[in-house]
């Protein structure tokens, strides 16, 4: 019985993980590895439930997801804007384009001494750091996938004597659709990665706060907890996105069968 | 002996009356890629509800001549009649993916009841069933087929098609005859069909013609029944083959394939 377990379990992707996680249990209890180097799994769980019951937690990622939110928005809706502008007309191209294509040699983390100096240290360059940043996948693929769009299904459906709207709405736009998701996606992780680096900006609260305070405690234990809650968050971004694709595409033959 | 019962019950569907106004006329129509003139000075009339084949190698200019007939690209000024109410199929079916199926037929359709015409077309062409279905989930005689049924349900008066059955196998192509010929005898509009297969043109059309050097070159119309066209079918090919530039027994190619250009006509 027990043997068959083990077996399966041997098989299984969680098996290296679960060894990992006991090893380094084993070896911060015997002392191998020090508490101010990294806390013990246990200590870790333990420090998660009681930041979760004293609302500490809960309190800051709230925090860090409205920033992450509203900057999400302002970017995403800034690209999808600029590539509708930049992929359904030739001058909106000449006038968007040639900018973006700038931008984008720019680490948008460079950025963050300037924004510094004009948005202060409050939430403003925050959420204008993650805007930023998350405005150019969504631009750079939304872009191309409109002009990608097969141009023998607009040729065909006009044909059928489409207007020039009724062509974007019908065949442009879904056909750009798929093009949008993976840009969101990427959007999505860079948010959450300007996220981290944004919170060091003399936050008082968030996530990025409750690192930085741990630090300066040694507070092994509390940064894991953040780390874990950063996995998680980029866990949970790909799943919305993998959701919305699914209910988006169904149309695609991989998505049908499945 | 059900094929012959058929055969006797065919009858020339709509005889295409030379008094009738042309529903297509090009004078002189002349189509132009920089240096290269495609189509050079080409006249053609179609009749209304008349079944046309054109036939021509490779690089000839059907599609050509066919994108002009069919609006999508602009004839800058020429002497070209066509109908405003007209349809294409491509050989390709040019079926939006992210659309159902009956949606794909209704593209563009405008008023009420949309989704009962696309059914009614849909029933037509035998696909009733697949309604809903989404248009990669087709094989490629039923994207066709729905491709067909989006074309009629505009009732057009002249249905263009380029090539429509050619990635299909012969069995399916043979089906597909007979729906094409029902549903023009249904509709009663005027056709012209691309094809690379002489033996679908006999089989199929009133008139044939061949496009070469930017003109109809040929024109053959065949009044004898569709039916009964069997005995025909050699000669004709024989004849039309010669005049696309080689005949069965000189190219060494099967029979019912059109040769490429010969190198003299091709400079
Ligand atoms: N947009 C274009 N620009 C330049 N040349 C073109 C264009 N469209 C067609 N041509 C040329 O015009 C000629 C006729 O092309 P067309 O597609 O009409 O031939 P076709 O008779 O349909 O050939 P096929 O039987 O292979 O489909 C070809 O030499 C082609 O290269
Ligand atoms: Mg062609």
């Amino acid at each position: 019985m027990s043997t068959r377990i083990l077996a399966r379990l041997a098989r299984s992707r969680w098996s290296s993980p679960l060894v990992l996680l006991v090893v380094w249990e084993l070896a911060s209890r015997s002392g191998l590895i020090p508490e101010r180097t990294l806390a013990a799994p246990s200590a870790v769980v333990a420090t998660l439930w009681t930041m979760l019951v004293s609302g500490e937690l809960p309190q800051n990622l709230l925090v860090s997801f409205w920033r992450v939110g509203l900057g999400l928005s302002i970017g995403v809706a800034a690209g999808v804007v600029l590539a509708l502008v930049a992929g359904l007309s030739r001058q909106g191209e000449a006038a968007v384009d040639p900018i973006m294509q700038i931008k984008r040699t720019i680490p948008t983390l460079a950025l963050t001494p300037l924004f510094i100096v004009w948005f202060g240290i409050g939430e403003t360059p925050k959420v204008a750091l993650i805007a930023f940043a998350s405005m150019f996948p969504v631009y750079l693929n939304l872009y191309s996938g409109i002009r990608g769009v097969d141009v023998r299904l607009l040729e065909g459906a006009r044909s059928f004597g489409l207007s020039q709207a009724e062509l974007i709405w019908h065949v442009i736009l879904p056909g750009a659709l798929p093009a949008l998701l993976t840009g969101l996606r990427y959007s999505l992780s860079i948010a959450i990665l300007v996220l981290v680096v944004a919170e060091q900006i003399n936050a008082s609260a968030g996530l990025g706060y409750l690192i930085n305070n741990a630090r300066d405690f040694m507070r092994t234990d509390i940064i894991v907890v953040c780390l874990m809650v950063y996995a998680v968050l980029g866990l949970g971004a790909d799943a919305l996105v993998r959701t919305i694709e699914r209910r988006a595409l169904v149309w695609r033959p991989s998505l049908i069968k499945a | 002996m059900d094929a012959r019962l058929q055969f006797l019950a065919d009858t020339p569907a709509a005889p295409a009356s030379p008094a009738a106004d042309p529903i297509v006329r090009l004078n002189r129509f002349t189509r132009r890629f920089g240096d290269v003139t495609v189509i050079d000075g080409l006249d053609l009339a179609i009749q209304p509800g008349e079944f046309v084949a054109l036939l021509g190698r490779s690089g000839s200019g059907k599609t050509t001549l066919l994108r002009t007939l069919a609006g999508l690209d602009s004839a800058d000024g020429q002497d070209v009649t066509v109908p405003t109410a007209r349809a294409v199929v491509f050989q390709d079916a040019r079926l939006l993916p992210w659309k159902k199926v009956w949606r794909n037929v209704a593209l563009g359709l405008k008023g009420a009841d949309i989704r009962a015409r696309a059914q009614h077309a849909l029933k037509e062409v035998g696909l009733g069933h697949r309604l809903d279905a989404w248009p990669l989930t087709l094989s490629g005689g039923e994207a066709q087929r729905v491709a067909l049924a989006r074309a009629l349900v505009r009732e057009p008066q002249l249905l263009l098609l380029d090539e429509p059955f050619a990635a299909l196998d012969a069995l399916t192509r043979l089906r597909m005859h007979e729906l094409v010929l029902a549903l023009w005898r249904a509709h009663g509009c005027a056709v012209l069909m691309v094809t690379h297969d002489v033996d679908e043109a006999v089989a199929l059309a009133d008139r044939i013609l061949v496009l070469d050097g930017g003109r109809i070159a040929a024109q053959e119309r065949i009044t004898i029944a569709r039916g009964a066209r069997a005995e025909l079918t050699l000669p004709l090919k024989e004849k039309l083959l010669g005049i696309l530039g080689g005949t069965p027994a000189h190219s060494g190619l099967p029979d019912h394939v059109i040769p490429f250009p010969h190198a003299a006509a091709g400079a």
